[in-house]
């Protein structure tokens, strides 16, 4: 893919107290280009993610969108989060408020757009997801595939250029994975720039024009998914994609 | 033992006016009390420095020392600097500064027991410090601090049988005025009790209401 280049990220580091989580991190994303981060636990994915939307300030590097900086005290930070949606693991839908003042509050408040067209467009993500019928219900009433779902419509709502996906399946029962995954699959076919942390291998592999594999808080691959899959380089990304495979167990039943 | 029910329906009037001026000096002295706790759980909450230091000091001699003596403070201190207050101003003053610091306390472990997660993620959609609070911390505190809130406001009004102590006419002075005057110390005692309970019990009864109602909405995510 050649398009110009959307996000960038050079010489990224992040350290928690004496543990450097993220040692050096340079990659790009381009328009329309959906990336999948992939890595053992605690290798920095989330990191990444976290510092990409501002909610963690790198120790050094630096991250642009567009060519603007983004920087967790920065002033601009909350124009530039505006531009980036972000969808986490555990929804964090607003418990206080029914599914469609979820998604228009920010639009409305932030954006000062008008409060009847923020809903029209709401409501026609929500027929998307075929979740209109609950726009009035509270968060507690909606079982978690509907709860992401809605999230994702939330950030979306926000007209986002990037979007950024922290295993949002990760805490779902699995037969409400499939629901949540589609609706990023469609939101990926429609040419929308996105960069996702998660567990589901096929998917990664479905959805992904690129995989970074993330080891040791340093990218130790990144390349085509096929080939990521199929013919990993490395050794590490070997035995990563090692744990996910089961052989067949010996029978003892002849 | 006899009671002397013509001698309460006499006084009743005075008890009724005694009641109303109880239940004015624990309405406002409570609002000012909820406003003066919003603003310190606040100042808590985010760490504003300095002025969570104030707070800190204000609580502490908010919470350990008797209404009685803030009372006498304002209504006897202050006029010794100029400042002259009458007495129900100086009741409603003492009953905020003391309810203030309770509501504070109550307001901040609900502020606190909001999730980081949903501040995240009111911040990745470009909300700002102050929308966030607004929209998203603070609604949720309050319900969960409700119970506490409550438990203040019944609280508040029982502190408010002090106020008699700078010779304002609620219902403790009166009742000590009429037992001063004729012995009449049974029925005396008894309209106060039973007055107390009249306004009391249905804030208490509402109270329960509320926190049954926000018990069954709860929020949770």
């Amino acid at each position: 893919m050649n398009g110009e280049i959307q996000l960038q990220v050079s010489g990224l580091v992040k350290r928690f107290g004496e543990e450097t989580v993220l040692n050096g991190i340079d990659f790009c994303v381009r328009k329309g280009e959906v990336v999948v981060v992939l890595g053992p636990s605690g290798c920095g994915k989330s990191t990444l993610l976290r510092c990409m939307n501002g909610l963690e300030s790198p120790d050094a590097g630096s991250i642009f969108l567009d060519g603007e900086a983004i920087s967790a005290g920065g002033k601009n930070i909350a124009q530039l989060r505006q531009k980036i949606g972000m969808v986490f693991q555990s929804y964090d839908l607003f418990p206080n408020k029914n599914i469609i003042d979820n998604i228009t509050l920010a639009p409305v408040k932030v954006q000062k757009r008008s409060k009847k067209e923020a809903e029209e467009q709401a409501e026609k993500l929500l027929k998307r997801v075929g979740l209109w019928e609950k726009r009035k219900a509270y968060p507690r009433e909606l079982s978690g595939g509907q709860k992401q779902r809605v999230a994702i419509i939330r950030a979306l709502c926000m007209n986002p250029e990037v979007m950024l996906f922290d295993e949002v399946t990760a805490a779902l029962d699995p037969e409400m994975v499939r629901e949540v995954l589609d609706v990023m699959i469609e939101l990926a076919n429609q040419g929308m720039t996105m960069v996702i942390v998660t567990h589901e291998m096929q998917f990664a592999r479905a959805i992904a024009d690129r995989v970074i594999f993330l080891d040791g808080g340093s990218i130790v691959e990144d390349s085509k998914p096929d080939e990521f899959f199929t013919n990993p380089k490395t050794k590490r990304a070997k035995d990563f994609l090692q744990t996910f495979a089961y052989e067949k167990r010996r029978t003892n039943i002849n | 033992m006899g009671l002397d029910f013509g001698f309460m329906q006499k006084y009743l009037p005075w008890y009724i006016d005694a009641a109303i001026l109880t239940v004015r000096v624990s309405f406002f002295g409570i609002l000012f009390s909820l406003v003066v706790g919003v603003i310190c759980s606040v100042i808590r909450y985010y760490k504003i420095p300095v002025l969570q230091r104030i707070v800190s000091v204000y609580i502490e001699i908010s919470r350990n020392t008797p209404l009685l003596v803030q009372l006498f403070f304002l209504y006897f201190g202050l006029p010794k600097i100029g400042i002259v207050w009458s007495a129900e101003i100086c009741a409603v003053v003492g009953l905020a500064f003391l309810g203030g610091s309770y509501m504070s306390e109550s307001i901040r472990s609900g502020l606190e027991s909001v999730e980081k997660s949903q501040i995240e993620s009111a911040a990745s959609l470009g909300m700002s410090k102050a929308l966030t609070m607004k929209e998203v911390i603070f609604p949720q505190a309050l319900a969960s601090s409700v119970p506490g809130i409550c438990a203040n406001v019944i609280f508040l009004i029982k502190e408010t049988s002090v106020v008699s102590g700078i010779a304002l006419a609620d219902l403790m002075y009166v009742t000590k005025d009429l037992i001063g005057l004729y012995y009449e110390t049974d029925e005396a005692l008894i309209m106060l009790v039973a007055f107390y309970l009249v306004i009391l019990l249905p804030v208490s009864v509402l109270a329960s209401l509320i926190e049954r109602r926000l018990r069954y909405a709860g929020f949770g995510n």
